[in-house]
């Protein structure tokens, strides 16, 4: 009854979208606003609609209702509940989700939306609803996820055992939180080239939305590569697997736009490039959405390979895309130019960084979509791997890192290099510091002298953010506390998040170039050193949970005299689907992770072939991206945002700005 | 400054990053890309040893010997087949009959050196490229691949 209910509720969204694409739009080229005020209650209809239908689908989930073909092949009675209710571990689920998330947004804008000016906000919402329409007919006409099979099977085929973790299980949400949040840009850029305007006002309205995507964005991806390192064995954090990138290249030019819109806020420059990027951003959101749903990509996220699926979004991705752009051909020229500024300026220093992670972003693309292009034109088939990734990419950061500290050191307009690097000698000193001691420990070849200067560069970066928050807020001063309260948020932000990138970076380079791997058979009773920690194997022993077995090899831990702890890696395999998975035991220090994985069992004598890892400073991964999500959040609780937001100045004209 | 200066100046930079870019693009293209083989195009086309490539296959049956943790066996596209040896952990999806595309180079002693064997996430998967190879032999069979067959109805 409820799975009815939830595909009524489904169906009955389609329409709700699409008037809330049509009357708006022409409410606001006629002026009229009974037209107009359509938008809010058809956003919020749109999200009751579509949370009904969620909640449908989890329920079903949750009652195991195998009637249900979408629950019949993804779930199964013996799993967890915390498993079960997320409903995304499947194609049709996570489309849900993806709309759901959409139309949250699209609700939130008209609910707190009433600043804005009633023809943008139309607008946005207008083609909010058009994405919506789109999406939510591609779930209803090609993946429905209320289909039923008649007669019920008793038992369901169980949720793929890898996607059984709870990294995994947050992943999509957060992701997609990032990916339908870039909408919220682009609908705002669509408006924006609708209206013929944009000014510092949009800009702010735009921010808070292109921040929280980025956000979760960014913890979305964080918890995906933890899940790959914690479920899959293989001791890596990140393969530069297209799938990957697909979450990656929304990323880096959403991180561009995040830093352009500031120049369109304070100076009003750079205008139709940040249009641009908001458009690109989104546009390499449903890139990404394309190459995982269409079965395109071999990975684990190709749930299905149905060439109708690929050929809809496809199809939704040219509309978007060339709509876009079209648009922004005829408007962008008509768009005012802004604040002149010097190529040594803080606006100047947020091109820098447009232009690299631009750059990186297309260089991220170019390798994702090679191989695609060269399997379609018949070239033979290739493979780009992370060694192409890592050459083009990690020159392409290097800099941008460099720049991201001193960029916030330079005023507006006109910087004065000299005396930011005067400020900056500090932290030019630690990083040399921290250069020459790692250049001198492991700079015998080339390897090792990269690894030292990606620590110094982690180091510079991670120190100039330092001096930039003492300089603007003097903690040691007297009145510390009241003026760190009354710094803008958004400020203390930038310093967390820009930290957390130095923290990243010296995470990646040091697990990168020092990681240790050993591959052995040991008997029970036998033993390894791996960097000072002995591993004593005490053999593996059967366990059973709740819907797999498992066997469970026991480590011994010991450093000097001094035993630590005991490590559990098990080798499982899953009732159904009967399938066999690896669960790696990790011992966490501030400074590494000893990861223990073992195999198959070796003769009669109760061996097995173990694999150990040593992993310098991995932690520090996932320190850094959880200060860069919480810088997010610390800039976006920032009060300008949400409430002090401008109304259009009077003096700026009805009519668009002239050509120039 | 000009409006036009500033102009000059964002498209010099943009140029700029445009050459650095394919600059970069094309050095890493160069050496890093990674050619799909089957086991009757290795035959063919006879790689110069020590060149990184895939290949993609069955693992035949009866072919896998495990010694401590050196691991040989046999990709196959049921016309030709290439012995393959590995050292490390195999993955929890390798299995004899079942598709698997491994990374290497071929060895002075005609055996393939694996560094990366990989056998994706679900057993009812099989690689694209293996699945292409097989058809390209003509050893393709499409009720193997449609593991999952179900009647929806509507509901």
């Amino acid at each position: 009854m409820l799975t009815e209910l939830g595909q009524f509720a489904l169906a009955l969204a389609l329409p709700v979208a699409l008037i809330q694409a049509l009357v708006p739009l022409i409410g606001a080229a006629r002026n009229a606003p009974a037209w107009m005020a359509v938008a809010r209650p058809a956003a919020f209809a749109q999200l009751g609609l579509i949370g009904l239908a969620f909640a449908a689908l989890m329920h079903a989930f949750i009652v195991n209702d195998f009637s249900v073909v979408a629950v019949f092949e993804n779930s199964h009675t013996a799993e967890p509940l915390f498993y079960k209710m997320g409903i995304w571990g499947n194609h049709e689920g996570s489309m849900v989700l993806w709309i759901a998330i959409l139309a949250a947004f699209g609700a939130a804008v008209a609910a707190f939306g009433d600043n804005l000016p009633p023809t943008l906000k139309a607008r946005v919402l207008a083609v909010q609803g058009m994405i919506g329409a789109a999406f939510i007919a591609f779930i209803l006409f090609t993946s429905n996820p209320f289909t039923r099979i008649d007669p019920a099977p008793l038992q369901g085929n169980g949720l793929n055992p890898i996607l059984q973790h709870p990294g995994f299980t947050m992943h999509p949400p957060m992701l997609y939180l990032g990916y339908v949040g870039f909408s919220m840009a682009f609908s705002f850029a669509v408006a924006a080239l609708i209206e013929g305007r944009v000014d510092a006002a949009w800009a702010r309205w735009v921010r808070p939305w292109t921040l929280a995507a980025w956000t979760f964005l960014t913890l979305g991806i964080g918890l995906g590569s933890w899940w790959a390192y914690t479920i899959l064995g293989w001791g890596g954090w990140w393969a530069w697997d297209p799938v990957e990138n697909a979450s990656f290249m929304p990323w880096l030019t959403g991180t561009a736009l995040l830093h352009s819109a500031i120049v369109v806020e304070k100076r009003e420059a750079l205008k139709s490039w940040t249009i641009l990027l908001a458009i690109v951003t989104f546009s390499l959101s449903l890139l990404g959405t394309f190459l995982v749903r269409s079965g395109i990509l071999t990975s684990v996220h190709a749930f299905a390979s149905d060439p109708t699926r690929g050929v809809f979004v496809l199809a939704i991705l040219t509309v978007a895309i060339g709509g876009a752009l079209i648009l922004y051909a005829i408007r962008a020229p008509r768009l005012e130019g802004g604040g002149l500024f010097a190529p040594l300026s803080r606006e100047g220093a947020l091109l820098l960084n447009n232009l690299f992670l631009a750059t990186a972003a297309m260089t991220v693309l170019l390798g994702t979509l090679y191989p695609l292009f060269a399997d379609a034109l018949d070239l033979g088939k290739i493979t780009v791997g992370a060694p192409y990734f890592n050459r083009v990419f990690v020159p392409l950061m290097v800099p941008l890192a460099a720049a991201a500290a001193i960029g916030p050191l330079l005023a507006w307009k006109r910087g004065d290099l000299s005396a930011a690097m005067t400020r900056l000698l500090a932290a030019g000193g630690i990083a040399l510091t921290v250069l020459a001691v790692f250049a001198a420990l492991n700079g015998a070849d080339l390897h090792g002298l990269a690894a030292a200067g990606g620590l110094g560069l982690a180091a510079w970066l991670g120190g100039a953010s330092v001096t930039e928050w003492c300089a603007r807020n003097r903690p040691f001063a007297s009145g510390a506390l009241a003026r760190i309260a009354h710094v803008p948020r958004a400020a203390h932000g930038m310093t967390l998040a820009h930290f957390g990138l130095a923290v990243v970076i010296a995470g990646v380079t040091a697990s990168s170039a020092w990681k240790q791997e050993y591959i052995q058979t040991l008997a029970p009773g036998e033993s390894i050193v791996v960097a000072g920690y002995t591993l004593r194997f005490d053999g593996a022993t059967p366990v059973r949970g709740p819907n797999y077995d498992a066997m469970r090899g026991q480590f011994v831990i010991t450093k000097g005299t001094r035993e630590i702890t005991t490590l559990g890696p098990e080798r499982r395999t899953y009732v159904q689907p009967q399938q066999t998975t690896t669960m790696p035991a990790l011992l966490t220090t501030p400074l590494a992770d000893l990861y223990t994985v073992i195999g198959d069992p070796q003769g009669e004598n109760g061996a097995f072939v173990t694999r150990v890892y040593y992993q310098p400073l991995v932690p520090w991964i996932w320190a850094g991206v959880i200060l860069m999500f919480l810088g997010g959040l610390t800039s976006l609780s920032d009060r300008r945002l949400r409430i002090g937001t401008p109304r259009r100045a009077a003096s700026v004209g009805a009519q668009p700005a002239a050509a120039e | 400054m000009t409006r036009k200066r500033r102009r000059l100046y964002f498209i010099a930079l943009g140029l700029f990053g445009l050459f650095a870019g394919t600059g970069l693009v094309l050095s890493a293209f160069q050496d890093n890309l990674v050619f799909f083989f089957s086991p009757t195009e290795m035959a063919a086309k006879k790689p110069s040893t020590g060149q990184r490539i895939r290949i993609g296959g069955l693992v035949e049956n009866g072919s896998v010997n495990k010694n401590g943790e050196t691991v040989t066996f046999t990709v196959t596209d049921m016309t030709s087949s290439l012995p393959v040896r590995y050292t490390g952990l195999l993955p929890d999806l390798f299995k004899e009959g079942t598709g698997v595309v491994v990374e290497g180079h071929l060895g002075t002693d005609g055996v393939f050196a694996a560094s990366e064997v990989l056998a994706k996430h679900d057993e009812n998967y099989m690689p694209k490229e293996v699945a292409d190879a097989l058809k390209k032999s003509g050893r393709w069979q499409e009720t193997a691949a449609k593991a999952k067959t179900i009647a929806p109805t509507a509901p």
